[in-house]
């Protein structure tokens, strides 16, 4: 056991780009599920470690190869590192179940293993995003898993994800190509690449070269709000979501856009918080300008929808508007908000999606005509999709409640009285949004295109129903949630300059 | 009770008994008597609860859970306060009766979705006792939400397109209103105050200036649209579209009350009389609810649908308590929670009344009441008490809250409220005597079809009821004594 301690941040990287390996040359669907299975069950337990090791003995320092950094690759894992680590590998575990009888419905059998490999490698890469401390090794996790889920948006049913895939291929290459600019920028500036270090050199860079820090950063924001779709930077992100395989919109939602998140609370906070200051910059009025706009427009827009995964998936748009909303606030309360946001949202939205998956899997369809009277038939799913859906609109007794109340304690320490109103407001149209499919499927008649749906099978259901309680359970129980968001915040806004 | 369970016990059993219930409905789905058996069996052993907690509570203990700390300035405990003690005894006393009228209704009209509505109507008594013994306002407003929520399916029990119509209405102006203004003002309060608990004597006392004190009362005031103050109110005639049972549970039992008493209660132990009476902010709340009272009565002079008259009434009654909290008087303040139990008695009996003639006669506009009253002597009798109270003509219930209510604006000097009370009761008189005379001194039309009294169970609740309404004139002295120890420190 203590051999292998010190080893788990490497582990928790290798294991999974291993089991994609395995998974690729097994070649049998089945199989490559049980493998994808076993490491995304393993996955948690390491997280949880590391999580419990940086709050107990503090940041995690590993050097790749023995390599000492600056000069080799360090993968440092702080608690933010472990939170979002937790947070990626808990949600794949809990919802991995629900894979099996969803890809066999919409996936052909020919091609499940590889289905599963892409699975592995974009997992790999978005833990691999969290635990390092390199720039550019970011970068590289960042296209492993980027071009893995373009891979699996493509195997969508409809043939429309092709022309998603190929969509978010163009804006995701971009988006990357800008992050690798804005890195090239650092490093001529700093001659480094580890980020602990850049943010140490960057401070009398800042003074020397101060166009070419703000060029940097403004590549580097640009280049991760295209992945994490940030308004307006979001067109890519409803068609993807929308004709991707059920289980993959769910895995998208709940980890790909959180980790973007994560690296660019990383650069803010970590990196150029630290260099130069950052409140003078208009880069936190920018943010909560594009926060709002996609907490309003893309809500609208979503009451409009009438597929029922696009409606979702502009839900998203607006929902990663209130996580970046606390991250512009840049005070202690509002980055507590916007972190818990980032579980909290995770975990909601994966239920919703969920339940919309086993919809999808009992009746081939998710536009919102089809779903009247669902609820009858598919008791459990559609209750689930209520309490989900009601977290959604930030009900108290949900999680989503409390990421709202620390994003309305955030703006009050501005003295923002109109962005409290903001924040409200936009969750009226959240009521809307939701309570229009609530009506659809639990109060209309059943359809006769309903005739033979039910709840999922076991495997299926459950991940659902673990969703849906978590999102009551975090409404009540906050330790996990906005008690580690609070430390983060705490550590990360009393590193700023 | 209370010798087998201590007090802190109590208190959360008084949430839990009726979400035990709500769960246990489902179960006995195909056996109608058995189900029932369970909401009887609950609606009675929550009156025994609250009423065990009744003895500790006027010996001064306040029993509190220590509940749950969700995050900053939040935590869910429940503690017991006279005046959560008064809302307590009349809803879960009333959920008693409101069950057996439930049963001989929702039987006698061959209703649909019967396992839902008991479910729900469960749920909404758990969210009411929540409300009631909450401990600071975060509590309250998430069992308010609660509340909202689970009388929605109830609002839109015929699923017909204009229930929907209806419970669109209803969910978008209650949501509506208590997020978009009771929780900034619960965020406000926090902000100011740095705590959120219900204190004796209010917790915002000398921390707000008049301004910020104006704005925080009209948020509270118009946020909480369970009230129903005017312009908010329309969401509870539109809700007339559910049955009886349910409107009954909206007006009387549950959720216009919750309303009321959340305003009565944040006045009093969030503002504190005394910190508003010395910073004069509340001449605008008695001129809108001044104006609530006399518009709605006017408006219910004119209805023909009873139901729809009865609506337009209750928005009126309940204005009279907001009026009875903007005197600023504590014996105003009395005169307001005698009138929210007062109200609570009279309307469900006049409500029950409206749906036994439904269930007897299938008539529901008051033109056809031609000489109903011989036919229906038990019901139209309740009726005529039920009318009395809301008149306020004593020996019934609603002549006491309006003689504190009096008595405070004497003090007060505070002329509108009372030139706006003489005048309604005028108003209320003008609305309900016609159809006292109507049913009892006009004869029968010769082409109505022969028919007698509600369903057995009916009738025992709404004479069950009118008696209470006596009753209460009778015996007021728990009520009294739990609204005077309200407004002591």
């Amino acid at each position: 056991m203590n051999s292998i301690w010190p080893q788990l941040p490497a582990l928790q990287i290798v294991i999974p780009l291993l089991g994609a390996v395995l998974v690729a040359f097994l070649r049998r669907g089945s199989l490559a599920f049980l493998v994808t299975l076993a490491v995304s069950w393993l996955m948690p337990f390491i997280s949880a470690a590391l999580l419990w090791q940086t709050m107990t003995t503090g940041p995690i320092s590993y050097h790749l190869g023995g390599w000492p950094p600056p000069i080799g690759i360090e993968y440092r894992i702080d608690v933010l590192g472990g939170f979002v680590l937790l947070l990626v590998s808990g949600v794949s575990a809990f919802m991995i179940p629900f894979a099996r009888q969803s890809v066999e419905r919409e996936i052909h059998p020919s091609k499940h293993a590889w289905f599963y490999c892409m699975y592995l490698l974009c997992f790999t890469g978005l833990l691999g995003i969290t635990v390092t401390g390199d720039a550019f090794n970011a970068f590289v996790f960042l296209e492993i898993s980027s071009l893995a889920t373009y891979t699996m948006i493509a195997l969508g049913h409809d043939r429309r994800a092709l022309l998603a895939a190929f969509q978010y291929l163009i804006i995701g290459t971009i988006g990357a190509t800008f992050y690798v600019i804005g890195v090239g920028f650092l490093y001529l500036i700093t001659g480094t690449l580890n980020l602990a270090d850049l943010a140490t050199r960057l401070i009398p860079a800042a003074v020397e070269n101060p166009p070419a820090v703000y060029a940097a950063l403004a590549f580097i924001t640009v280049g991760i709000s295209l992945k994490l779709a940030l308004f307006p930077l979001h067109t890519w992100l409803p068609n993807a979501y929308a004709y991707a395989p059920s289980f993959v919109t769910v895995f998208l939602s709940a980890t790909a856009t959180k980790v973007a998140i994560y690296l660019l609370v990383r650069y803010f906070f970590s990196v150029f918080g630290v260099a130069i200051d950052f409140r003078a910059l208009p880069v936190t009025e920018i943010m909560i300008a594009l926060s709002l706009a996609a907490m309003f427009i893309a809500s609208i827009v979503a009451v409009y929808e009438t597929n029922v995964k696009r409606m979702l998936a502009y839900s998203s748009v607006a929902q990663i508007g209130y996580i970046t909303l606390g991250i512009g606030l840049a005070n202690q309360a509002g980055l507590t908000g916007g972190l818990t946001h980032l579980f909290n949202h995770a975990i909601m939205k994966a239920a919703l999606f969920l339940a919309i998956g086993a919809v999808v899997y009992r009746i081939g369809s998710c536009k919102l005509d089809d779903l009247s009277g669902i609820g009858r038939k598919m008791p459990f799913t559609m209750i689930a999709f209520a309490i989900a859906g009601f977290g959604l609109i930030g009900t108290p007794g949900t999680a989503g409640f409390i990421s709202k109340w620390y994003l309305a304690l955030g703006a009050l320490d501005h003295g923002w009285w109109f962005l409290v109103a903001l924040i409200v407001v936009s969750s009226m149209i959240a009521v809307v949004y939701v309570g229009r499919v609530l009506e659809v499927v639990w109060f209309r008649p059943t359809g006769p295109n309903l005739k033979d749906a039910k709840d999922p099978p076991f495997l299926m259901m459950m991940p659902i129903i673990a969703f849906a309680v978590a999102t009551v359970y975090f409404g009540f129980d906050t330790r996990l949630t906005a008690g580690i968001s609070e430390t983060v915040a705490k550590t990360l806004i009393g590193g700023m300059r | 009770m209370s010798a087998m369970f201590s007090p802190e016990t109590l208190v959360w059993l008084a949430v839990a008994i009726p979400l035990a219930a709500a769960l246990l409905i489902p179960v006995f789905h195909r056996e109608p008597n058995v189900r029932e058996t369970v909401t009887l069996t609950a609606a009675v052993l929550l009156f025994l609860t609250v009423v065990s907690l009744l003895a500790p509570l006027l010996g001064g203990a306040r029993p509190e859970v220590a509940g749950i700390r969700i995050a900053t300035g939040l935590s869910l405990s429940l503690k017991v306060e006279p005046l959560g003690m008064l809302f307590a005894l009349i809803a879960s006393g009333l959920w008693i009766v409101n069950s057996i009228y439930s049963i001989g209704y929702m039987r006698g009209n061959d209703e649909p979705r019967q396992t839902g509505y008991y479910i729900c109507f469960a749920v909404a008594i758990a969210s009411t006792m929540g409300i009631a013994f909450a401990k600071n306002l975060f509590t309250l407003f998430l069992f308010y939400e609660a509340l909202t929520i689970s009388t929605y399916p109830l609002v839109t029990h015929k699923r017909t397109p204009e229930a929907f119509r209806s419970g669109r209405i209803y969910l978008g102006l209650l949501l509506g209103t208590s997020m978009l203004l009771f929780l900034p003002a619960i965020i406000a309060t926090w902000a100011i105050a740095g705590t959120l608990d219900f204190t004796p004597g209010g917790i915002l006392a000398g921390k707000t200036g008049t301004g910020v004190t104006a704005v925080l009362l009209a948020l509270y005031a118009f946020g909480i649209g369970k009230a129903a103050l005017m312009p908010l109110h329309f969401w509870l005639p539109a809700a007339m579209v559910a049955p009886t049972p349910v409107s009954a549970l909206l007006h009387a039992v549950a959720v216009v009350k919750a309303g009321v008493f959340a305003i009565l209660k944040i006045v009093v132990m969030i503002f504190g009389i005394d910190n508003l009476a010395s910073l004069g902010q509340s001449t605008w709340l008695t001129i809108v609810a001044g104006t609530t009272v006399l518009a709605a009565s006017l408006v219910a002079l004119r209805q023909d649908n009873l139901k729809k008259r009865l609506a337009y009434s209750t928005v009126s009654q309940l204005s009279y308590v907001i009026l009875g909290v903007a005197i600023l008087a504590p014996i105003s303040a009395v005169g307001a929670a005698m009138h929210i139990a007062a109200h609570a008695v009279s309307k469900i009996t006049l409500f029950f009344a409206a749906g036994s003639i439904y269930t007897a006669a299938h008539k529901s506009e008051i033109s056809e009441l031609d000489g109903i009253g011989r036919r229906m002597p038990w019901t139209m009798g309740a009726f005529t008490i039920g009318a009395l109270s809301m008149i306020g003509i004593p020996p019934t219930a609603g002549f006491l809250g309006k003689w504190f209510m009096l008595t405070g604006a004497m003090q007060t000097a505070n002329w509108i409220a009372l030139g706006v009370i003489v005048v309604s009761t005028v108003l209320n008189a003008a609305y309900f005597l016609p159809i006292v005379f109507r049913a009892f001194f006009r004869e029968p039309p010769m082409t109505s079809r022969p028919h007698g009294e509600a369903p057995l169970p009916i009738v025992i609740a709404l004479t069950a009821t009118a008696a209470g309404t006596i009753l209460l004139f009778f015996c007021s002295g728990i009520a009294l004594q739990l609204s005077n120890l309200m407004i002591a420190r």
